[in-house]
């Protein structure tokens, strides 16, 4: 295996683990499936997109994208908790509306960046290092240590200790005197913050937003969340996070080396999707050959 | 022993208040009707008066369908009672005040120790969320060396060595701890009222005698007032002070101490069956009067 296979996967495993974090927020924190994140990922590629291309600073471009996430996010919370449609259908229905959205934010289907300023060019400018691999894994490690940092300092706080609460116990939380609702907003806000900011690294890293580049996001995080969980068996909030981008970098790494063997770019989601099908029926499988009881499916 | 006491005060959670009469909860004309204007439609509470003394204790029984949990879901805030009936806690009428903002008055355990404690989280970051019912939640550390301290302390109380294991994650302690801990859970903040869901149903006799006996402890302890819902006829008799039947939605039996003193698991039985063969005339029939 040569460096560069690993530098990249490296860089991919740090941008897109901010994406595995928001996806643990929503699944497993809040236990609030969110679908919304195929469509915040390519608002924020949007967003970024088009305010760089009309002259605005690349770093304030990427930070609204942040903003576009928060707002989006807040929107499914808001479709959820205030007119109690499910949290599937809900994710489901800002995927569909957030395609047409950032169809009108960009004007047309592709955007390109590479003879725009980017954020990643404005660091190389600054610190006056070559715009390499190096400079993006540099950069993106930095931005992803504030985020996580951030979080494993919010998750701890009384406000935070309330969110993780409500996806375990919500009627707990209720009588405890939070407002459950208020929490589910927060989550789904920060978590689809989180994906759209990637959204705008990834554009600006690759030269191009494309209205088409959220496909499958959300399984390619729960993918990354089910291989940090099984291989780091994370118990605290910090392991927690480290353990998401571990298993970003893992799951990146697997796909960067199967497209080295030759595996065609286009299979890339399949085998994503047959890589979570797998993980999850294994458990089942197994109580199955053992002969053990096995609960109804699950339909919600 | 002092820890708990000191808790309650360091925290200065919430001072007790009454209103007018020294009534700590009154409920008015409290009607609840499920599937209202269907065929399954079932009134489950009709015109109930009830005024609770600050520091009573009261034990309710009843069958099912008697109406026992819907009280305590209106006293909590699940859901509003129908229009016309109010609810005030220690003089604040709080009969629009959604459940988390109830929150503030009301301390509920439930039947199922699993409703009461969230599993996935450990002891500490349980009695953390606990601490704060009834206060704004800010952006500092939930947990810190102070908190601890408090934590272990009213954990010592309850005598079971849950002290040592502030980071053990709930799901791996047995039904009655964490029954136990829901109880501390639903009382370490002051809360004016305490609502007991038929809190030891679930559990077996001897760990049942235990957190019973950690809740008339606690409710001493703490002088708190108490609305106690149980199945049991005999544990209706022997803990508290005040002693209420209830039948179809409606309040039948209400007597004090001193009648509930001079009472025999017998004439509870008579009662209970003159009420299921709905010979009442009147809403309250006292037991003496036969």
């Amino acid at each position: 295996m040569d460096v560069g296979l690993l530098a990249v996967s490296l860089y991919e495993g740090l941008v897109f683990g901010l994406v595995t974090i928001g996806v643990y927020l929503t699944f497993r924190v809040l236990t609030f499936p969110d679908l919304s994140v195929d469509g915040t990922f390519p608002l924020g590629g949007a967003i970024a997109a088009v305010l760089i291309v009309s002259g605005v600073n690349p770093f304030l471009a990427t930070l609204a994208a942040f903003g576009g996430g928060l707002a989006a996010g807040l929107v499914t919370g808001l479709l959820n908790t205030k007119l109690r449609i499910s949290a599937l259908l809900s994710g489901i229905l800002m995927m569909v509306a957030l395609y047409s959205v950032n169809l009108r934010i960009m004007g047309r289907a592709n955007i390109p960046l590479l003879r725009e300023i980017t954020s990643f060019d404005m660091v190389a400018r600054i610190l006056g290092v070559h715009n390499g691999v190096g400079l993006s894994i540099g950069f993106v490690l930095v931005v992803v240590a504030i985020f996580v940092a951030g979080l494993n300092w919010f998750l701890r706080t009384e406000v935070g200790l309330a969110l993780r609460a409500t996806g375990d116990n919500e009627q707990m939380v209720r009588s405890l005197g939070s407002n459950t609702n208020k929490n589910v907003l927060l989550g789904c806000a920060i978590s689809n913050g989180l994906v759209a900011l990637t959204g705008a690294l990834v554009a600006q890293n690759q030269g191009f937003s494309d209205i088409g580049m959220g496909i499958g996001m959300i399984v390619m995080g729960l993918a990354s969340v089910i291989i940090g969980e099984g291989v780091f068996h994370p118990k605290s909030i910090t392991s927690i996070l480290l353990a998401c981008l571990g298993g970003t970098f893992l799951y990146r790494l697997f796909l960067n080396v199967a497209l080295r063997l030759g595996m065609p770019p286009g299979d890339l989601k399949l085998v994503t999707a047959v890589l979570v099908i797998i993980v999850l029926a294994v458990p089942h499988i197994r109580k199955k050959v053992r002969g053990e009881w096995l609960p109804p499916a699950v339909r919600m | 022993m002092n820890g708990y006491r000191r808790l309650s005060e360091c925290e200065g959670i919430v001072v007790m208040k009454t209103g007018e009469n020294n009534y700590m909860l009154q409920l008015r004309n409290i009607s609840m009707i499920f599937a209202k204007d269907t065929v399954d439609e079932v009134t489950a509470l009709e015109n109930v008066n009830l005024d609770v003394r600050e520091q009573d204790f009261i034990t309710i029984i009843g069958s099912n369908g008697a109406g026992k949990s819907t009280l305590l879901n209106i006293i909590a805030g699940v859901f509003p009672p129908e229009k016309g009936g109010s609810i005030i806690i220690a003089g604040d009428d709080v009969t629009n005040l959604e459940e988390h903002k109830r929150a503030a008055y009301v301390g509920r355990v439930w039947q199922q120790p699993e409703v009461g404690t969230a599993g996935k989280l450990n002891l500490e970051e349980n009695l953390s969320l606990a601490l704060l019912r009834g206060k704004p939640r800010k952006l500092e550390m939930a947990i810190n060396k102070k908190r601890r301290q408090i934590f272990r302390d009213a954990l010592s109380m309850l005598e079971l060595g849950l002290e040592n294991r502030l980071s053990t994650p709930i799901g791996t302690l047995s039904g009655g701890q964490r029954q136990a801990l829901a109880l501390l859970m639903a009382t370490i903040s002051k809360p004016d009222i305490l609502l007991l869901d038929e809190h030891i149903a679930t559990l077996d006799p001897k760990t049942a005698q235990t957190v019973l006996r950690l809740s008339d402890m606690i409710i001493r302890r703490e002088r708190m007032t108490t609305i106690m819902v149980t199945h049991n006829m005999e544990i209706a008799l022997h803990y508290g002070n005040r002693l209420v039947m209830m039948h179809k939605g409606r309040i039948v039996v209400d007597m004090g101490e001193a009648e509930k003193e001079a009472l025999t698991i017998g004439d509870l039985v008579a009662a209970f069956e003159q009420a299921a063969g709905e010979q009442f005339n009147d809403d309250s029939v006292l037991l003496s009067q036969h």
